[in-house]
């Protein structure tokens, strides 16, 4: 039996304890018509050696392609010891540090998660993470509405240029709070926000401004007179960022004046393989007036009864558990094994890894850049700097393009049009520490053929490949 | 033991209130609550000059183990705040009648509030 | 010792260094960081050598017995980890082609969607992408909002919720713009059916139940209970944090519910790394299958795709960037098939029995049980309320010394119900030694209790801290690691 150490003797030894006949009759109190009739849709069990045989199928046909997509997730580099140490037994199946005395590995882990998160955010304090960078924003931008005593407004403006799924999860999450987000269109020359729909949007009172940084399209917003201005309104400032980008460019707690207020992002970009998009890691920091609006598990440090320094969970009367229908959110588990990953990873790498892998991402992009809109017909989109990632125009349907480039097991974007109608056949192209020069080559080289193929008027569709399964 | 001074006016939400006679009254948490609650950790007050309404939520008292809403015991506008205990939450342990009090308001009504005896026999009912 | 303590300015760990030249002088110097981020300078083997010996101040199922009561701690296989970290699934990007790139994942998740729909007896559908219980259940309370809003029935506001429930649960219905209603549970730890019958109304939305309940017995009335909400017009939402108890024996849609979210950290045996990352799917009845959060997985003709806005218009919307926690479900899904169908039921028969034999013998041994005339289900509770009215000892100087003698300690003080409680669960992944071992410890700790209670109070001794003084950490927050303060 999977998974299950009762021998028959065991069995009968522990009925005769409890004083009943047979398992069955454990199972007494519920109701008889309620009794399961069996599980029709759920195939028999297979031993590991099957099942491995299977995963190793399934995984395999989804190939190793050259990932020139980013969009929020990226394809960088991750120390071997990393998911080595991850992977122990006394991380992986450890659960929340209730028992603080029995779990000072995972907490002391924890608090330098949050040293190392509210310093790379130039913020005081972080808390022990959130699920993802969209979840992190939504809850961001709740805890914004909450800590705003000054605007009683319920409007949060939103910046066109925010990841679009990001913008889709902050809707779901906010929605039924009466929270209104108001979208702020972007400049289509710079990728930026536009300073005149900017300044429309703030003419009514609005409570938060979100600024992500870089944006979706990879630009890098004017981020000191963005915070100002939105400061200027009493509103509370929501930095969105990518942490690895924090190692070049300034981080939120450095915007402005007076900094951002909250800061949060998406944690993949440190330690985290891409993995069909999760787990990843929610990010959270603010400044220390904040603290108690912050939603999530927090370790601090303190002494036990020696006077020895030992860490424990802290500030947990917000939490659910104990303030129920009163807490800051409802969040209970975090992504503690991924912030484990994360620490061991920023550790492993030290600022001078991270800084070497923001920097050759940045150069290989500008590589890339350089090369693809020496293909005839290829041009840049918007006009500011960027981090890591790029907008370029073909002059070809860019479903087709990434379609052939996909049978080169090359991917070769995103195709911004999904969710810009104004950027049709705009792709968003992204070339990590990762990328070679001769996979940049290759990439170039398909997709010169390719447009060259593509601007004739006859499209050969390519035949799907026969399902194996 | 708990301590339930005869002088002071009561809520059966465990908040008393000391008329100051001069239109106004002082504000804290009982003796009794302060030992339900544990040692304090932090304390959020309402601010001067909020108009509040009786039994409305305006102030939280928070331990390691609860955070407890303070109710307003009764209509009126809050002329002070004690900062003191923000600094130092655990003076309202220490002396929840004294130091410990949290804000001060103006009060026209005293008529919902229950006396000492009143107020002991809900204590001795919890236990 | 902190890593920060182990740093040196200047040490470098080269072999992790590209080589590529940077090239950015077209960022411009306004946008760029002033002060380099404090982050540790150290070997490589600095770092492994320090986090692996921080791993060993940490009790896990895999060092130790964890009788977490509510959390289902049971055996995290390692045939799940490997497999979901081949590298075809661990280096897919989640918006790389499922036409060409993701057939493989894809027919795993399929599968996982089909396999959860029918131990759920949810006939409407499943969506994986809530990434943990409390996000399934903010996307379980969400759909019945949408629900109702669709039929333009706005006047519903409120949500019922057990004295007895999870914290979570308040917290959630508050997070989707409800307000909540407690009822009352009997002492035999059944909803108590008057009171609902009086709670509910034009106003009652739905109702949160957990069953077997947090108090560790099966809501026996649960099909009148579905009547009740179901004649005032509300939808009734399962929380399926105790699902391990009932695995194949009852499904939820049987039950009458509407919508239940699963912890897949707990019954699929997903690990629960120090705290996440978990897993929340959700599976609904047919009425609310439209309003199932995005992406989904659909098929046709044995191929693959995404499920989004355009296949399905009345969805509550997107919970994540992409799909959730992915390499989860995979763990989930590869824990499934190895169970298959005549092992799922028999998780919850062990887990049962394993419970009820614990209980048993603790009764024996003469502690005393919450709800002694009822049936274990997968847990059960013992409170210690006599002992501390004796001896001055509480459940969580019990739950201390318990560590002491190898044991992670039961959930203490949950639920909130039952004083000086310890919530017991043993999970079918133990064999019959580990509980006599946990039998003997309490016994002896029941005999320390009289003659030495001190020994208790000052627990635990053996561990790399004794208890810490949670009142200090709160009052003076000291969070973050800061560079001056390793001169102080």
């Amino acid at each position: 039996m999977p998974f299950i150490p009762h021998t028959p003797a065991d069995l009968e030894a522990m009925l005769a304890a409890i004083g009943v006949v047979d398992i069955d009759s454990l199972f007494d109190e519920i109701p008889a018509e309620l009794r399961a009739r069996g599980l029709d849709a759920v195939p028999p069990g297979m031993s590991e050696a099957a099942i491995g045989k299977l995963m190793r199928m399934r995984a395999s046909s989804d190939g190793e392609p050259v990932c020139f997509i980013g969009a929020g997730a990226y394809d960088h580099h991750i120390p071997a010891a990393v998911w080595e140490l991850v992977t122990r037994g006394e991380f992986y199946s450890a659960y929340t540090p209730y028992q603080a005395e029995a779990s000072q590995g995972t907490l002391q882990l924890v608090y330098e998660f949050q040293s190392m998160v509210a310093s790379l955010m130039g913020m005081d304090v972080s808390n022990a993470s959130l699920y993802d960078g969209a979840s992190a924003l939504a809850e961001a931008v709740l805890m914004a509405v909450r800590a705003n005593r000054k605007v009683k407004s319920t409007r949060v403006l939103v910046p066109g240029s925010l990841h679009p799924a990001y913008r889709d999860t902050v809707d779901t999450i906010v929605r039924n709070q009466g929270i209104e987000l108001v979208d702020v269109a972007y400049d289509p020359e710079s990728g930026r926000i536009d300073a005149v729909a900017l300044e429309e949007a703030m003419a009514e009172p609005f409570v938060a401004m979100v600024i992500q940084q870089p944006n979706f399209f990879g630009v890098l917003e004017l981020v000191d007179a963005l915070t100002d201005a939105a400061h200027a309104h009493n509103a509370i400032v929501v930095g969105c960022v990518n942490p690895l980008a924090m190692t070049l460019l300034t981080p939120p707690g450095a915007w402005g004046t007076n900094g951002a207020d909250i800061a949060c992002g998406e944690g993949q970009p440190l330690g985290l393989p891409l993995s069909s998009g999760g787990p990843y890691l929610g990010l959270l920091a603010c400044k220390q007036a904040l603290v108690r609006q912050m939603p999530g598990r927090i370790v601090g440090r303190t002494v036990d009864l020696d006077g020895k320094p030992g860490f424990t969970l802290t500030l947990q009367a917000r939490e659910q558990h104990i303030r129920r229908s009163k807490a800051t959110s409802n969040i209970c588990t975090n992504q503690g094994l991924m912030a484990a990953a994360a620490t061991i990873h920023m550790a492993m790498m030290g600022p001078a890894g991270l800084t070497s892998a923001a920097q050759a991402s940045h150069a290989n992009t500008r590589t890339l850049a350089e090369k693809l809109t020496a293909i005839g017909g290829v041009e840049p989109v918007f006009t500011s700097p960027y981090f890591h990632e790029l907008v370029v125009r073909l002059p070809v349907s860019a479903e087709d393009a990434l379609r052939a480039l996909a049978v080169q097991e090359v991917l070769g974007g995103y195709h911004l049009g999904r969710d810009y109608p104004e950027l049709e056949n705009c792709l968003l192209v992204c070339a990590t520490e990762k990328r070679t020069e001769e996979e940049i080559d290759d990439l170039v080289h398909h997709l010169t053929r390719v447009v060259g193929r593509l601007d004739r008027p006859v499209c050969t569709r390519l035949k799907p490949a026969e399902n194996p399964f | 033991m708990s301590n339930v001074p005869a002088e002071l006016k009561y809520t059966k939400s465990h908040e008393w209130v000391r008329d100051e006679g001069d239109g106004t009254v002082t504000v804290g948490i009982t003796h009794h609550a302060q030992e339900l609650l544990g040692d304090m950790v932090f304390i959020e007050l309402p601010e001067v000059e909020r108009e509040l309404a009786a039994e409305e939520e305006c102030a939280v008292v928070e331990s390691v183990k609860a955070a407890s809403d303070v109710y307003a015991p009764l209509a009126g506008v809050v002329t002070a705040a004690n900062d003191a205990v923000v600094d130092a939450p655990e003076l309202v342990n220490q002396d929840p009648y004294g130091d410990g009090w949290l804000w001060r308001m103006s009060a026209d009504d005293m008529s919902g509030l229950i006396d000492a005896e009143a107020y002991q026999a809900i204590v001795d009912a919890d236990g | 010792m902190l890593i920060f303590e182990h740093s040196r300015p200047g040490r470098v760990n080269g072999v992790q260094l590209t080589t590529t030249a940077a090239r950015d002088d077209d960022i411009p110097a306004e946008l760029r960081r002033k002060a380099a981020p404090a982050l540790p300078e150290v070997s490589e083997l600095q770092a492994v050598r320090h986090y692996t010996q921080l791993s060993q101040k940490n009790f896990s199922i895999d060092t130790h017995f964890y009788p977490l009561g509510s959390c289902t701690m049971k055996y995290n296989p390692r045939g799940s980890n490997s497999l979901a970290m081949l590298p075809g699934f661990l280096g897919r990007h989640p918006l790389a082609p499922a036409e060409s790139h993701g057939q493989g994942v894809l027919a795993c998740l399929h599968d996982l969607q089909e396999i959860l729909r029918d131990v759920t007896g949810m006939k409407g559908g499943v969506s994986l992408t809530p990434m943990a219980g409390a996000q399934g259940e903010f996307a379980g309370v969400a759909m019945i909002r949408a629900y109702h809003g669709a039929r333009g029935d706005t006047a519903r506001t409120e949500i019922l919720v057990p004295d007895a429930a999870h914290g979570t649960n308040p917290a959630t219905a508050v997070m989707c713009g409800y307000e909540v209603r407690e009822i009352p549970t009997n002492d035999q730890g059944d909803v108590d059916v008057e009171a609902l019958r009086a709670a509910v109304g034009p106003q009652t939305a739905g109702i949160m139940l957990t069953n077997p309940s947090t108090l560790g017995v099966f809501e026996r009335r649960i099909k009148e209970i579905a009547a009740i909400v179901h004649a005032a017009g509300g939808l009734l939402y399962y929380d399926g944090a105790n699902l391990n108890a009932i695995l194949g024996k009852v499904k939820p849609g049987d039950m009458g519910f509407d919508v239940i979210h699963l912890n897949l950290h707990k019954t699929f045996s997903t690990p629960h790394g120090g705290g996440g990352p978990g897993a929340g799917p959700v599976a609904v009845s047919e009425r609310l299958a439209p309003f199932l959060p995005i992406p989904m997985v659909g098929e046709e003709g044995g191929r693959f795709r995404w499920l989004t806005e355009e296949d399905r218009p009345q969805s509550i919307g997107r919970l994540s960037a992409h799909a959730g926690n992915v390499g989860i479900l995979l763990r989930a899904y590869v824990y499934a098939r190895m169970l298959g169908r005549e092992g799922m039921h028999r998780i919850a028969e062990y887990a049962t029995l394993n419970a009820n034999y614990l209980m048993a013998r603790l009764k024996t041994a003469g502690f005393e049980m919450a709800i002694p005339e009822r049936r274990a289900t997968h847990e059960f509770i013992v409170t210690l309320k006599r002992e501390q009215k004796q001896f001055g000892v509480s459940a969580m100087d019990v739950a201390k010394r318990l560590l002491d003698y190898g044991h992670h300690a039961p959930t203490t003080y949950f639920p909130l119900l039952v004083p000086e409680c310890l919530l017991i669960e043993p999970t079918e992944t133990e064999e019959r030694e580990t509980l006599d071992a946990f039998v003997a410890a309490l016994s002896a700790i029941a005999q320390e209790m009289v003659e030495q209670p001190e020994l208790l109070k000052g627990a635990p001794h053996t561990l790399p801290v004794r208890r810490l003084d949670d009142v200090k950490a709160a009052r003076e927050l000291d969070l973050v690691w800061k560079p001056e303060a390793k001169q102080g």
